[in-house]
């Protein structure tokens, strides 16, 4: 099968994972133990107004109709209106969503150089002390948890040295750049306000790394281990014998291949990347989707929360998919049955 | 490496069991005039805010912690693959379909998709854990599946099938057993990240509730004194550090042993 039958067919199959996310989050509304026209009017509402908002919304349709409904109003962007503030939750997430790309963005860029710098390094000095304090490295950024890694880097660097600035993502004094994408950082840049773009960088900065290096672990151990793998094979030893210099072998003709496998690492951790966005959010006051669902989980606002998920779950879906494209792309040795 | 995992592990275990023979503390008993004290020989790990023994409840927390991630990969453990056995040994239809079920299911981040879950059932330890399996499953369904389709066509499955042996009693006798190992490796693995994900549902306020000792909750409660009364938070993180450590140098060491083909790759 060519690359284009893949990807159609991965396309195809990701719709069918999406249409099945909005299925559970439907499904999941619909065992709420809270009655959702309650929560909307209160509950001392007379008996006229709680019937007249049940068939507002729509909730004397048989199930399968109601999920029709449901489907017809995602694809028009429509998510519910949030208990909590009478708006749609679509606007709010609007409002959420860039602050949580920004986030994870950047996350991801340390991860991916911190995982491959240390990943290379301790394939290249194996079983020595660099490789052993990259394997205490690795193991301790997969078993921290990433809210106290959070708490005492924020406790120490801001709180007791003043290095790093603390919550948020501008400082108190500094001017937002005007509303562009919703990413301050990207916001400043092309709004070329300066001020405002070296600091929202200088806060993105710790966020960033406490969420990065939980992730750059995984895709170190990975990096060593398929760059070891790929040092033993014959093109290697050819390179090798034809007298090419050692740094040119391993980055020049190893690590390329090593890399392959590597993005795959890359597309799932960004799922635990996502549930870590959450956790880092509510410490550093970030501004994110997180933040945003651990408010609306506080005020039980049940579309909210499930108007988050349904984000989560497509953006993971939609990494995932550019990972396999991208792998099927580069390692023309795999044919998909 | 396996031997340090399983020996943290073990001494994590021996903390839970004899919880009530360690200490005289009561984990959950509140006193004021003993608040924030740092580590001393009498109490060993200091106090918290209101006063509970931090030794205490990092013991007693022990068991619910250790308890928690067992129930998640025990429960998500049998249904995942009870579903990925009959998925790969029915094969056709009902395999595509409840392998649909499963990648629709690992479309969510679990920690996010338990929130949802529990702010729609009441946030509690319980529904937390119900949450976080929920979100687990799928990855044992694929496993078992991928097992029963290895092992299906080997000839003592067939000697099974051709002396006309019950179907279930083939899969359950010959075929689980041989496809248990990579669910063990998977299980010991979770079991970390799992205790990962309900401190952080706890962390958060949506799992165990304040008194209970829970390592999560225990850092929470200590968050604003960790500059000046480190104790409280620093001590329940570094119980999650070295039991989530444990477990996974044990996973590790299991697939390596198990899995001929990994030994050379490390």
């Amino acid at each position: 099968m060519g690359f284009w039958t893949y990807a159609v067919r991965r396309l195809a199959l990701m719709v069918l994972v999406i249409f099945g996310v909005t299925l559970i989050t439907f499904l999941l509304t619909h065992v709420v133990p809270i009655n959702p026209v309650l929560a909307y009017v209160g509950d001392h509402a007379p008996a006229s107004v709680v019937a007249h908002m049940r068939q507002q919304l729509g909730l004397n349709a048989p199930l399968p109709v109601q999920y029709g409904i449901y489907i017809v109003n995602l694809l028009h962007g429509n998510l519910g209106i949030s208990i909590a503030n009478q708006l749609p939750v679509s606007y709010d997430l609007g409002l959420y969503l860039p602050a949580t790309l920004e986030l994870s963005s950047a996350a991801i860029v340390v991860a991916i150089v911190l995982g491959v710098v240390t990943g290379v390094l301790s394939a290249i000095f194996r079983d020595g002390w660099v490789d052993q304090v990259a394997r205490i490295l690795a193991l301790s950024g997969v078993s921290l948890p990433v809210f106290f890694t959070a708490l005492v880097l924020l406790g120490i660097l801001y709180v007791h040295f003043g290095w790093l600035p603390g919550p948020g993502q501008l400082g108190p004094y500094t001017m937002p750049p005007p509303h562009i994408t919703g990413m301050v950082v990207l916001d400043s840049l092309l709004s070329g306000d300066w001020p405002a773009f070296t600091d929202s960088l200088w806060h993105l900065v710790l966020p960033a790394f406490v969420l990065g290096w939980s992730s750059a672990g995984i895709i170190a151990r990975m990096v060593r281990s398929s760059l070891l793998e790929v040092l033993g094979l014959d093109y290697i030893r050819t390179a090798r014998a034809k007298g090419s210099p050692e740094s040119r072998v391993i980055l020049g003709h190893a690590l390329r291949n090593a890399l392959i496998p590597t993005i795959t690492v890359i597309g799932l951790s960004y799922g635990s990347l996502l549930q870590g966005a959450v956790l880092t959010e509510t410490i550093f006051a970030w501004p994110g989707i997180g933040r945003f669902a651990t408010l609306s989980v506080t005020n039980v606002d049940v579309p909210a929360v499930l108007g988050v998920t349904l984000v989560a779950a497509v953006l993971y879906s939609v990494v995932n998919l550019i990972v396999d494209l991208l792998y099927a792309f580069l390692d023309p040795r795999i044919s998909y049955v | 490496m396996a031997v340090s995992g399983l020996a943290i592990i073990l001494f994590f275990i021996v903390l839970a069991v004899f919880a009530p023979l360690l200490t005289h503390w009561n984990p959950t008993a509140t006193d004021l005039g003993i608040r924030l004290l740092p580590p001393s020989p009498k109490h060993w790990l200091g106090t918290d805010d209101l006063g509970m023994d931090v030794f205490s409840r990092i013991v007693f927390g022990a068991r619910i912690d250790l308890e928690s991630s067992l129930i998640v990969v025990l429960s998500a453990g049998t249904i995942g693959t009870l579903m990925g056995l009959f998925a790969g040994w029915l094969g056709g239809w009902w395999d595509e379909i409840l392998m649909r079920i499963t990648d629709m299911f690992l479309a969510f981040p679990s920690l996010i998709l338990a929130m949802a879950i529990s702010a729609i059932l009441t946030p509690n330890l319980t529904n937390a854990l119900i949450a976080i399996s929920v979100t687990y499953w799928p990855i044992y369904a694929r496993l078992a599946r991928a097992q029963v389709l290895a092992l299906r066509k080997l000839e003592f499955v067939e000697a099974a099938r051709s002396i006309g042996l019950p179907q279930v009693g083939i899969l359950f006798r010959h075929i689980l057993p041989n496809a248990f190992t990579p669910l063990l490796v998977e299980g010991t693995l979770d079991m970390g990240s799992v205790l990962l994900i309900a401190a952080g549902l706890s962390f958060i306020g949506f799992g165990a509730q304040p008194p209970t000792p829970e390592w999560g909750l225990m850092i929470a409660q200590g968050q604003s004194f960790l500059m000046t009364q480190w104790w409280v938070s620093t001590v329940p993180a570094i119980a999650i550090l070295l039991l989530v450590i444990g477990f996974n140098q044990l996973g590790d060491a299991l697939r390596d042993m198990l899995d001929p083909r990994m030994r050379f790759r490390r």
